[in-house]
C-alpha cells in the first residue's frame, strides 16, 4: 500500500478552502442515521464528539475516566496560540504556519500545519463564546504573552490553567450534547480493541472497569482521541492513566504509526528526587517569558545560588542564542540543560538540574506582578520541593512530556484503516520533530472542533457503508473474545514481580537509550532488552484479583504489555533515523561543533511503519515531504 | 518515615466495609499521598493481598480524580491541596493515619476508596453551558469583558471537580460545586442569556441526585482544594430566587 496524504491542490492559502468548498455533503436529516464512536474526550475527542453532535450524527463516547472533565488535556498549564494579531507585533497566519513549521525542525506535513495556524483564530472566537474565561486586559480585551521558538505575543492564556479552562468549555459543550441525548456517554469504559469488517473500521470492543464486562459497539466510523504515549518512559509529565493501548491496537488492526520516535522532552520540569516518585511535573514554559536560566560556570560548585556572585554564573542560553535567549525552542534548551549537566555543572541532587530564577524579574516588576503571572506555578512548586522559588531558584530539568509521533493520518485526518480517524496527540500531528509550546491545544481544538466535522461528513457521502452483515457480526464477536482471553490470560500468570516494576525498569531503559541521546549501539541493545524484559513479563507478572470486577492492577498490565511492544517499535524508528532532528540527538549525526545535524537528502519524510504480525518484522513506508512555501533551512535562532 | 495505615476496604457496592490496618515502612518525606499509597500496595502485592484500589490520574492537583478522606479531612490536612499534592513531610512519623472514601450519598461506593460522583457530570448536563454550537462565534474581542468579571469568573471555574465539598458537608450538600459551575458564567457576558434558567435546572437536578440542603457551616470552602468561596453560594441562592420569579427553567 502506498502512502497517499491525499492533500488538496492548489496555492498552500487555498488548500482547506477548496477543500471545504469541493467536499461531499451529507443531508441534516441523513446525518442522524450515521453513528460515530469517539474514544477519549481531552480536549480532540470532547470537541469533536460535541460537533459531530450538534451536526446532527449520533455518537457515542467512550472514556475510561469516571467522567469525561478528567483527561490530561487539563494540565496544560501555558495557553494556546493563535494568529490574531491582537498585539499588532506583526503576526499572521503565515508567520505562526513559518514558526510552526521550522519549530518543527522540517519534519511536517506543510499543508496539515497551514490549516492549523488558518483555524487557529477562530478557536480562540469560539471559545470565548463558549465562556473560557480567558486573561484580560483592563479593557477588557484579551491578553497575550508569548512563548519559547517566536518573536510575537500570540498566546492567549487562563492564568496557569489554560488547559484546564479550555477542556471544560469542551466539556460543558459535550455535557449539553450528552442532556440533549444526542452524545451517549460511557464512562469507566477502556477500548480494548478497533473492529474492522470490510477492509473499514466498523466498532470497537470495550472493557468496563467497574464489572470487567468486554462488550463490542458498532458504529459507522470511528475517532480515536486518546492522546500521547509519553509514559512509555515511566517517568514523565503525564497522568498516571495516559497509555498507547487504543492507538497500539489500532495500529495491530492495520493503521500505520507514524514517526513513533518523536517524542518532545519538555525543559522546565521539576527534577525527579527519589526512588518512589511516580511522575515528574511540568512548570509552564510560560516562565521562561520572566525567568533567567543558568548554572554555575565551574563545575561542581556546590555553594547555595545566593552565594555565587553574577560573575560565576553561565546564563547558558542567552550566551548561546542571543536573539531569543530563555525563549529558545523547546527541543534547544533541554538539549542545553543535558549538557550542562553531562559537563558537571548541574545543581541540586544528583546534579540533574538547572536554575530557573526570577530575582532579576522581581526586581524589576516587583512581586505582585510575579505573583498574577505565575502565582499558582509558584505554590505548587513550593508544595512539590518544600522551596520558595521567590526567594531561592527554582531547580529544573527535561522530561518527557508530549509524543509527536502517533498513528499516521492523512489530511483528512483518516488513518491508513478507512473509516478510522485519529485526531490530538494521538495522530502523528503537525508538529514534526518538535513541538512548539501553546500549540497542542491549538491542535486538540482545531482537529475536534473544525476540521474532523468536516472530513468525517465526505468520508460518510462518498462511502457506501453497508449494514453490518454476518461476517460483520462475527467480526465484533471475535474480537470480543480475543480482548477476553487477554485478560484472563493476564490474570492467570500469577508470577512474582509486579506491574509497577516492569514499567520502572521499561522507562528508565528508554529514557537512556531513546530519550534526548541516541545512538546505534544503544538503540541495538535496547531492542534486545526489551525483548528479554516482555518475555519474563509474560510469565512471571503477578496481577492479583480476578477479571470480572474493578481491577486497577489489571488495567495497568495491558496498558504495560502494550508499552513493551510501542518501545520495541520507538527503538527501530530512533535506530533507522540516523539523523538529529528535534529534540532527538543522534549522536552520529553532529556538526564539528557538537550541534545537531539534521539530513534532509536521506530523512526528508514520515516514517510510517506497518504492523505485520511480529513488532520486530514492522515494514517501513516512506512519506516523502516537501517544502515548496518555507525552504528547507538549518535552524537557527542565534 | 513510618506510618500505620487504617484503610476502608469494600469488596463492591453492596459489600459491607472495614477499616483494615496496614504497615507502611521505609517512607520518603519527599512522598506524595498517592505514592506512598503505591508503596503500600506493591507491599500487599509481595504479601499475597489484593492492593487497596483507589483513584489518582494528573498527580498535580487539577485533574480532581483523586479523593480520599485523611483522618476525616477531605484531601487531608493540608490547605488548598488536593490529596496527590500531599506530602508524606506533612505528617508526623510515627503517626497514624486513617484513610477513607469521600463518602455522601450521592456518591456510591465502587470499591475501596473508589467512588461513583458522576452525578456532578448529570448537573453539568442539565446547565452547566452556554448554548452555543460551533461556527456562530463573533470575533473574541467583539465582546468586552472587564478584567475583575474574568477573575471573578476564572475563580469560580477553576474547581476541578473533585466532590471534596460533598464530603466533607454533614448535609452531603453539593452547592459549592453548584454555585461555582454558574458563577463561572453568570460572572461573563457571555453567559446572561441562559443564567436563571442555567441555576434553576442545575439546582434542580442537583436535588433530583440526592445532595442535601446548604446550611451555611462552610465545610466545603475549608477543605475546597481550589479555596473556591462560599460567596458564589449567596450568588447562587439570589439567581435562583430571581430565576424563579422570572419563571425561568422550563425546557
Amino acid at each position: 500500500m502506498t502512502l497517499d496524504a491525499r492533500i488538496p491542490p492548489g496555492d498552500i492559502k487555498d488548500k482547506w478552502t477548496r477543500f471545504q468548498s469541493e467536499m461531499k455533503l451529507v443531508n441534516p436529516a441523513n446525518k442522524r442515521k450515521y453513528s460515530v464512536i469517539v474514544v477519549g474526550a481531552g480536549l480532540a475527542g470532547a470537541s469533536a464528539a460535541a460537533t459531530l453532535a450538534e451536526l446532527g450524527y449520533h455518537v457515542e463516547c467512550f472514556v475510561f475516566h469516571d467522567s469525561p472533565r478528567r483527561a490530561h488535556s487539563i494540565a496544560a498549564q501555558g495557553g494556546i496560540n493563535a494568529a490574531k494579531n491582537y498585539q499588532n507585533d506583526g503576526d499572521s497566519v503565515w508567520r505562526l504556519f513559518y514558526d510552526t513549521v521550522k519549530g518543527g525542525d522540517f519534519r511536517a506535513r506543510e499543508a496539515n500545519v497551514y490549516r492549523l495556524a488558518e483555524i487557529s483564530t477562530s478557536i480562540i472566537d469560539h471559545c470565548v463564546a463558549l465562556g473560557v474565561p480567558f486573561a484580560r486586559e483592563y479593557g477588557g480585551t484579551l491578553a497575550n504573552r508569548s512563548f519559547g521558538g517566536v518573536q510575537v505575543s500570540r498566546t492567549f492564556y487562563a492564568r496557569g490553567q489554560t488547559g484546564q479552562q479550555l477542556l471544560l468549555g469542551a466539556y460543558a459543550t459535550l455535557s449539553r450534547q450528552i442532556g440533549l441525548g444526542q452524545v451517549r456517554m460511557h464512562t469507566r469504559s477502556e477500548m480494548t480493541d478497533v473492529v474492522v469488517v470490510d477492509g473499514r473500521a466498523r466498532g470497537i470492543v470495550t472493557r468496563n472497569l467497574v464489572t470487567g464486562e468486554i462488550s463490542s459497539h458498532r458504529a459507522d466510523a470511528v475517532v480515536i482521541a486518546t492522546g500521547g504515549y509519553s509514559n512509555v518512559f515511566f517517568l514523565s509529565t503525564n497522568a498516571k492513566g495516559s497509555n498507547t493501548s487504543a492507538i497500539w491496537r489500532a495500529h495491530k488492526r492495520g493503521a500505520y504509526f507514524g514517526n513513533p520516535c518523536y517524542t518532545q522532552i519538555h525543559p522546565t520540569c521539576i527534577p525527579a528526587v527519589g526512588e518512589q516518585q511516580a511522575k515528574l511535573t511540568l512548570m509552564s514554559e510560560s516562565l521562561r517569558n520572566d525567568g533567567r536560566i543558568w548554572v554555575p560556570k565551574s563545575k561542581g560548585d556546590k555553594r547555595a545560588a545566593s552565594s555565587i556572585p553574577e560573575s560565576e554564573r553561565d546564563y547558558y542560553l542567552e550566551r548561546k542564542y542571543p536573539s531569543f535567549g530563555n525563549l529558545a525552542p523547546r527541543d534547544i534548551a533541554s538539549r542545553s540543560a543535558k549538557e550542562v549537566c553531562d559537563d558537571g555543572r548541574g545543581v541540586g541532587p544528583g546534579e540533574r538540574g538547572v536554575y530557573l530564577d526570577f530575582r532579576d524579574a522581581i526586581a524589576r516588576l516587583g512581586r505582585p506582578v510575579i505573583e498574577e503571572r505565575y502565582g499558582n506555578l509558584f505554590d505548587m512548586y513550593a508544595k512539590i520541593t518544600g522551596e520558595d522559588p521567590y526567594n531561592t531558584p527554582m531547580r529544573i530539568y527535561p522530561a518527557p512530556h508530549y509524543t509527536m509521533g502517533g498513528l499516521w493520518v492523512d489530511y483528512n485526518l483518516m488513518s491508513t484503516v478507512p473509516g478510522l480517524f485519529v485526531i490530538g496527540e494521538a495522530n502523528f500531528s503537525d508538529h514534526g520533530a518538535n513541538r512548539l509550546g501553546a500549540s497542542a491545544l491549538m491542535q486538540g481544538l482545531a482537529d475536534g472542533y473544525f476540521i474532523l466535522p468536516s472530513t468525517i461528513g465526505n468520508y460518510f457521502a462518498s462511502s457506501k457503508l453497508p449494514a453490518l452483515g454476518a461476517d460483520g457480526e462475527k467480526a465484533l464477536a471475535s474480537a470480543a473474545d480475543e480482548s477476553r482471553a487477554l485478560f484472563t490470560k493476564l490474570v492467570n500468570i500469577k508470577g512474582k514481580r509486579a506491574v509497577d516494576s516492569y514499567h520502572r525498569e521499561l522507562g528508565t531503559l528508554m529514557w537512556d537509550r531513546c530519550g534526548m541521546g541516541r545512538n546505534a549501539p544503544g538503540l541495538n541493545d535496547a531492542i534486545q532488552r526489551i525483548g528479554a524484559l516482555r518475555e519474563e513479563f509474560w510469565t512471571n507478572v503477578n496481577v492479583p484479583g480476578s477479571s470480572n470486577d474493578l481491577n486497577m492492577s489489571l488495567e495497568y498490565a495491558a496498558r504495560v504489555a502494550d508499552y513493551f511492544e510501542l518501545a520495541e517499535l520507538m527503538c527501530m524508528d530512533a535506530l533507522h533515523r540516523e539523523e538529529s532532528c528535534g529534540g532527538h540527538f543522534r549522536e552520529e549525526s553532529q556538526t564539528p561543533d557538537g550541534e545537531a545535524r539534521r539530513d534532509d537528502q536521506q530523512f526528508c519524510y514520515v516514517g510510517a511503519w506497518e504492523y505485520t504480525g511480529k513488532v520486530s518484522a514492522s515494514r517501513l513506508h516512506k512519506e516523502p515531504l516537501s517544502f515548496d512555501n518555507v525552504h528547507l533551512v538549518e535552524r537557527s535562532y542565534k | 518515615m513510618e506510618f500505620t495505615i487504617r484503610v476502608w476496604r469494600q469488596a463492591g457496592p453492596g459489600s459491607k466495609g472495614e477499616l483494615k490496618v496496614y504497615r507502611a515502612n521505609n517512607v520518603s518525606a519527599d512522598s506524595s499521598f498517592i505514592e506512598m499509597m503505591t508503596e503500600l500496595n506493591i507491599h500487599l502485592l509481595e504479601m499475597g493481598d489484593e492492593p487497596v484500589a483507589f483513584e489518582a490520574d494528573c498527580l498535580e492537583g487539577i485533574c480532581g480524580t483523586c479523593s480520599m478522606m485523611i483522618d476525616g479531612v477531605a484531601h487531608g490536612p493540608e490547605k488548598g491541596t488536593t490529596t496527590c499534592q500531599l506530602f508524606m513531610r506533612s505528617f508526623k512519623d510515627g503517626a497514624t493515619i486513617t484513610v477513607e472514601p469521600f463518602r455522601a450519598g450521592a456518591f456510591p461506593v465502587l470499591k475501596d476508596l473508589v467512588v461513583d460522583r458522576s452525578a456532578f457530570d448529570r448537573i453539568v448536563q442539565q446547565g452547566g453551558f452556554i448554548s452555543v454550537n460551533t461556527g456562530n462565534a463573533p470575533d473574541g474581542n467583539a465582546v468586552l469583558v472587564p478584567k475583575d468579571q474574568a477573575e471573578t469568573s476564572m475563580d469560580a471555574a477553576e474547581c476541578i471537580g473533585c466532590g471534596a465539598c460533598v464530603a466533607s458537608c454533614k448535609n452531603g450538600s453539593a452547592m459549592l460545586f453548584v454555585s461555582a459551575k454558574a458563577a463561572h458564567f453568570a460572572n461573563l457576558p457571555q453567559g446572561q442569556a441562559e443564567r436563571y434558567r442555567r441555576t434553576i435546572l442545575m439546582v434542580e437536578q442537583m436535588d433530583k441526585e440526592g445532595f442535601g440542603a446548604c446550611t451555611n457551616q462552610y465545610e466545603c470552602e475549608a477543605v475546597c482544594p481550589k479555596e473556591i468561596s462560599v460567596n458564589f453560594i449567596g450568588q447562587l441562592n439570589r439567581d435562583y430566587m430571581v430565576g424563579k420569579l422570572k419563571g425561568a427553567g422550563g425546557k
